[in-house]
């Protein structure tokens, strides 16, 4: 399967960057099983939307896979326990995020008896409604495990109503140092396959592409036999180049269609999800297990044993760390890849579900160089999977002229970091932009504050008035039923007189 | 020659006659900046500027009567975008501006007299009388107007804590720059 030599020349995106992609040796050492963490933290909110609610209590004994926390909102997810045991506390730890603030999670303290709830398996999925497949999904947990954490039952709704036609499993795994998404691909294709046929049939799709980068040519043998004898799970090497993992990038890539800006994918009748999503998918409707667990690459140079590892979920990414064995302090911990990934103060972080990959650098690959002035060269224009111009966007936003850079469509950028790589003057350009959206995120905020404090002031002004209306009527009517009491009396004695 | 002259001096005079009728029947009465300065006020009608509520502030400040700076909710980011849409030069190291604050009430010293409510200019106090009271953090401006009128000195404004939905990555350089 693997490609042409013609396709290879011809057939090269024009956009990206090809890193050295570093997942090698860790890529090929067979998956190892996490021995079981004495305490694990599930944070409330490891996913996009709003936070799980809490629905047990401190000392409440809990069962593996039993529900910890509800999903609250339209759009979250429920939060389940990795390991049974009792819970010993609720209250906050370290978030898996730059600024090293803290969220709230669950502690649960191992039992180590491994007693897992009754579960609710189903031996034929495809004889459900989609409806169901979409409620037993979100039940479960199971968001999208690329990275992005989307609640994947919410996706399902989305699919169904905007009548999607492709379903693109995502087995693109661009970021350098990762392999998780390879790791399941070649040890668990058959849940892979038949996750994806579960998602198809929820979402109403006719076919499913299967987009591998050509980098992993053993996923891309595990996954063409696991697919042999479903014909409508097409099993599309890519070629490896960042940011295939993408999804506008891969939708571009297998099917030819471009999405709007501003557009979501199923606008173009497809949806995205990754290969890992899928397997999630298969273990939740299947066997009825919710996500409790994940495949996380541990990789970097100073990593001693690097690989994959199934652990968890609420693991501290130390005892991760420690598991593999280190050859010195790291100099940079991420969480994620390191095109986008976030950097980690400390490893006192829990493992959470769009965790790929934990990453422990040495000096030498943490090294940033010293940033020097733009020569204005437009190797980030070329490299830009958006099309857009960074070195623009950046000279604005260095500036202070957010809508000048609004102007050049920041909006659009998908922060994959391919300018800041290509940068021969190692210009910061992608920190510029995350900077840049914030700052617009928190104006828009603010917009929205004074919006409802006008409102807020207004209808309190509207109300005194009225009050103050209300008041003097009733003032009115007493002194008129005064004055027609006072007329009636001074009749009535009128009367009186002449009688 | 004449008839050039003429006519065009006659042309002048009937025209400059039209349009200074219009400016007279068609004058706008209000001057438009101040619709679009009084969009950029809080409109919280606290009164910390001195003026009675934020449209006498913006009428203030589109006849130049008022500084850019007058207004302490709005902190140094709208000092600056005032400055901007005004086109006047503003020296903001003399505005104060701890970000943005929200009031807080000491629950152990809160008597319910309900005086904070009654100043609070979008009710973002609730409570009754003898009761504790509470504030909507959705709804506070950080704006003060209820901090003098405890008599417990009660209330207070605290910084918004930052959240991680919150947090923005810092600028590059922001140091060197």
């Amino acid at each position: 399967m693997s490609m042409g030599l013609f396709d290879r020349i011809f057939k090269q995106p024009r956009w990206g960057v090809h890193p050295d992609d570093n997942k090698r040796p860790a890529a090929d050492v067979p998956l190892r099983m996490l021995p079981p963490p004495a305490r694990v933290y599930m944070p409330l909110h490891q996913h996009v939307g709003g936070a799980a609610r809490p629905v047990v209590l401190v000392g409440q004994k809990v069962l593996k896979g039993q529900l910890l926390a509800a999903a609250q909102g339209n759009i979250s997810a429920p939060i389940h326990a990795p390991v049974s045991g009792v819970v010993s506390a609720i209250g906050e730890v370290t978030a898996p995020h730059a600024s090293g603030l803290g969220f709230a999670a669950i502690t649960v303290e191992n039992d180590f008896a491994e007693n897992w709830i009754e579960t609710d398996p189903v031996t034929d999925p495809f004889s459900l409604a989609p409806e169901e497949i979409a409620r037993r999904t979100g039940l479960a947990g199971v968001v999208g495990l690329g990275g992005a954490a989307f609640p994947a039952a919410v996706k399902f709704a989305l699919g169904k109503r905007l009548a999607v036609t492709t379903l693109i499993v995502n087995g693109g795994e661009c970021e350098p140092y990762l392999s998780s998404d390879d790791r399941i691909m070649r040890d668990h294709a058959a849940q892979v396959v038949d996750g994806a046929r579960i998602v198809m049939h929820a979402i109403g799709a006719r076919e499913a592409l299967v987009g591998i980068e050509d980098n992993k040519p053993e996923a891309i043998a595990a996954m063409t036999i696991a697919a042999a004898q479903f014909p409508e799970v097409k099993i599309r090497p890519v070629p490896a180049r960042y940011p295939m993992g993408s999804d506008k990038q891969l939708i571009q890539t297998l099917t030819g269609k471009e999405v709007p800006a501003d557009a979501r994918a199923a606008e173009v009748g497809v949806l995205v999800h990754n290969v890992s999503t899928c397997a999630a998918v298969h273990q939740a409707v299947r066997l009825g297990r919710p996500l409790v667990e994940r495949i996380v690459t541990i990789n970097g140079g100073a990593v001693a044993h690097p690989g994959n590892i199934f652990a968890p979920l609420g693991t501290l990414v130390d005892e991760l760390l420690a598991f593999c064995g280190l050859t010195a302090t790291p100099s940079r911990l991420i969480l994620g890849g390191p095109m986008m990934g976030t950097p980690l103060l400390h490893g006192r972080i829990p493992l959470v579900k769009g965790a790929s990959g934990i990453l422990a650098f040495d000096a030498r690959e943490a090294r940033l160089p010293a940033a020097g002035p733009c020569i204005r060269c437009g190797s980030c224009t070329r490299a830009c999977p958006m099309g857009l111009l960074p070195l623009e966007m950046a000279a604005r936003i260095r500036a202070g002229d957010l809508d000048g850079a609004v102007e050049f469509m920041l909006t659009d950028c998908i922060a994959c970091g391919c300018c800041a790589y290509v940068c021969p003057s190692h210009i910061p350009l992608v920190q510029f932009f995350s900077h840049a959206k914030g700052e617009l995120a928190a104006r828009e905020r603010a917009r929205l504050r004074t919006e409802a404090a006008r409102r807020l002031a207004e209808t309190r002004i509207a109300r005194l008035e009225r009050e103050a209306k209300e008041k003097a009527e009733v003032a009115a009517r007493r002194k008129a039923e005064r004055k027609a009491a006072k007329a009636r009396a001074a009749a009535e004695q009128a009367q009186g007189e002449t009688a | 020659m004449l008839i050039a002259v003429g006519s065009l001096a006659v042309m002048g005079l009937a025209l400059g006659a039209v349009l200074g009728t219009a400016a007279r029947y068609l004058a706008v009465e209000e001057n438009p900046i101040e619709g679009e300065l009084k969009e950029m006020l809080p409109g919280s009608q606290c009164g910390q500027c001195g003026f009675v509520g934020c449209a006498q502030a913006a009428a203030a400040l589109a006849r130049g009567e008022a500084a850019v700076t007058l207004c302490p909710p709005g902190g140094k980011a709208l000092a600056q975008a005032l400055a901007a849409k005004l086109g006047v030069k503003v020296d903001l190291s003399a505005v104060a501006d701890g970000g943005p604050q929200l009031a807080l009430v000491a629950e152990e010293i809160c008597i319910g007299c309900c005086r904070c409510i009654k100043a609070c200019p979008t009710d973002a106090v609730v409570g009754a009388a003898k009761q504790i009271h509470n504030v909507i953090r959705e709804a506070c401006t950080g704006c003060g107007a209820c901090i003098d009128r405890c008599p417990t000195e009660a209330m207070s404004l605290v910084p918004v804590p930052v959240s991680l939905q919150h947090w923005i990555w810092p600028k590059p350089f922001a140091a060197a720059a």
